[in-house]
């Protein structure tokens, strides 16, 4: 008896694995209109459709918007610094991905809205020795780069608002990163510097193992073809 | 090792050593205690990758993560190192057995209107224990996947997080409960702490392990009748 309910469990855990991530997609779609509505918080501990929060650090960064800005510097024909003001008074862009972790948890259609990272570099101006662009966190030790074709991408974006409203603390408000076609380590939080490089300088998670380049594969079922 | 005699089943009959009953062995007992720290560790760091408000109190997501894995890939060995021990590793293999066993009593146990006569350990036990065997091996297989994702497809990563995820929950319940039991019942709690448990409790509790051990029957009047308390069910 008591081996069949192991071997029986443990069979029902490798079906999951298999078939998790559809009966996922499944929850998130008919349950996640009825959490949203849960006014006690409990069924947002449920394991779906639901966002880690992660932090490098011993605490959760705080900048409010009125304090934060943000430096574009390295190789720029103008190095900058964009306050919270200048950033929202730069041509908007939407787009609407799954939030995808390389450890596996997805959260689906999570709506963006920011500026795209290419417009940003324009504006400083890229110098002709460029090659990567490497960005800082104001959490004081996460790091993360992308290689100047990847930070001109559509998908690209420097992102304040998620959902419909502004970013809050925990999502890396009031400035993050958002790289919609690679994994959720790529999309720095609590952004505050942007540096033009000649070369790719490997990110925090990056230099602990994870790879430089993080395209999440189409098995997830996204397209994310360069636009 | 302990400073309490321990009763083994007597042919001859004699009376209960006042002593107690041995219930757990010394290797069972490290076994446990071991565990059930890897256990804490692995709920604790586990909450605050998961769950959003100790998560942004505790932050260090590297520490934590480490730690996680470390105890992770540490849980099973307590208990394979207590099974393969060729002589002291006797009391936790037949205890193994007993949970593999489910008899009629135990069938009787599970019903609305119990009126079962368990052996050492009840159905209920018997269950939580396979539950637990199986989520440890789900548990760990399915962190492996999530600690080095470059072996998997993104579709099965997903679904090794989900299925770790749930049976997390079912494993922090089990546990939640089982430390509620045992404050409960100081006496059984004990039992895991010394080893020892008075026969009186195991004649109440668990009458056929009582009558297995002891060689009396569990229903007869105790030899000291006026510390019954009319506890009997």
């Amino acid at each position: 008896m008591g081996r069949r309910v192991v071997l029986g469990l443990v069979g029902l855990g490798a079906i999951g694995v298999v078939t998790g991530a559809r009966v996922q997609d499944f929850l998130e779609r008919t349950l996640g209109p009825v959490i949203a509505k849960d006014g006690t918080g409990v069924t947002a501990l449920l394991p779906f459709g639901r966002f880690r929060i992660y932090t490098v650090t011993g605490s959760l960064p705080s900048r409010s918007p009125d304090e934060w800005s943000m430096r574009v510097g390295g190789l720029v024909d103008t190095p900058l610094r964009l306050t919270y003001d200048d950033l929202r008074a730069m041509e908007p862009t939407s787009l609407t991905r799954d939030f995808q972790c390389v450890t596996g948890w997805r959260v689906s259609d999570v709506a963006w809205r920011g500026v795209r990272l290419a417009d940003v570099l324009d504006r400083a101006g890229v110098a002709g020795a460029a090659r990567a662009v490497r960005f800082t966190s104001f959490d004081g030790a996460y790091t993360e780069s992308l290689t100047l074709a990847q930070a001109r991408r559509r998908d690209v974006i420097v992102a304040y608002e998620m959902e419909g409203s502004p970013l809050s603390r925990a999502h890396g408000g009031p400035v993050r990163l958002y790289v919609a076609p690679m994994y959720g380590y790529k999309s720095l939080k609590w952004l505050d510097g942007i540096e033009v490089t000649d070369r790719v300088v490997p990110g925090y998670w990056e230099q602990r193992g994870y790879d430089i380049d993080a395209w999440v594969g189409r098995s997830n079922g996204r397209d994310d073809e360069a636009t | 090792m302990d400073a309490v005699a321990a009763t083994r089943p007597d042919p001859a009959g004699a009376e209960p050593d006042p002593a107690g009953i041995v219930r757990f062995d010394r290797t069972e007992r490290l076994v446990h205690w071991t565990t059930a720290v890897l256990v804490l560790v692995l709920l604790a760091t586990g909450a605050a990758m998961y769950a959003g408000p100790i998560s942004t109190l505790v932050g260090r997501r590297e520490l934590v993560k480490t730690v996680h894995v470390l105890a992770g890939l540490a849980l099973p060995v307590p208990l394979l190192v207590g099974i393969l021990m060729p002589r002291r590793g006797g009391g936790l293999r037949a205890d193994a057995r007993r949970i593999n066993r489910f008899d009629a009593e135990d069938r009787r146990w599970l019903r609305p209107r119990r009126a079962a006569r368990p052996g050492k350990f009840n159905a209920g036990q018997k269950l939580n224990a396979s539950f637990l065997v199986a989520a440890g091996v789900v548990l760990l297989g399915t962190g492996v996947m999530m600690r080095w994702p470059g072996l998997w497809s993104v579709d099965l990563r997903t679904g090794a997080t989900f299925v770790h995820d749930w049976f997390a929950i079912g494993v922090a319940l089990s546990v939640t409960g089982h430390i509620v039991l045992a404050l409960r019942d100081p006496i059984a709690f004990a039992g895991m702490r010394r080893g020892v448990v008075p026969a009186r409790w195991a004649r109440r509790t668990h009458p056929q392990w009582y009558e297995e051990v002891t060689g009396h029957p569990a229903d007869r009047l105790a030899p000291n009748p006026q510390r019954e308390t009319g506890v009997r069910r």
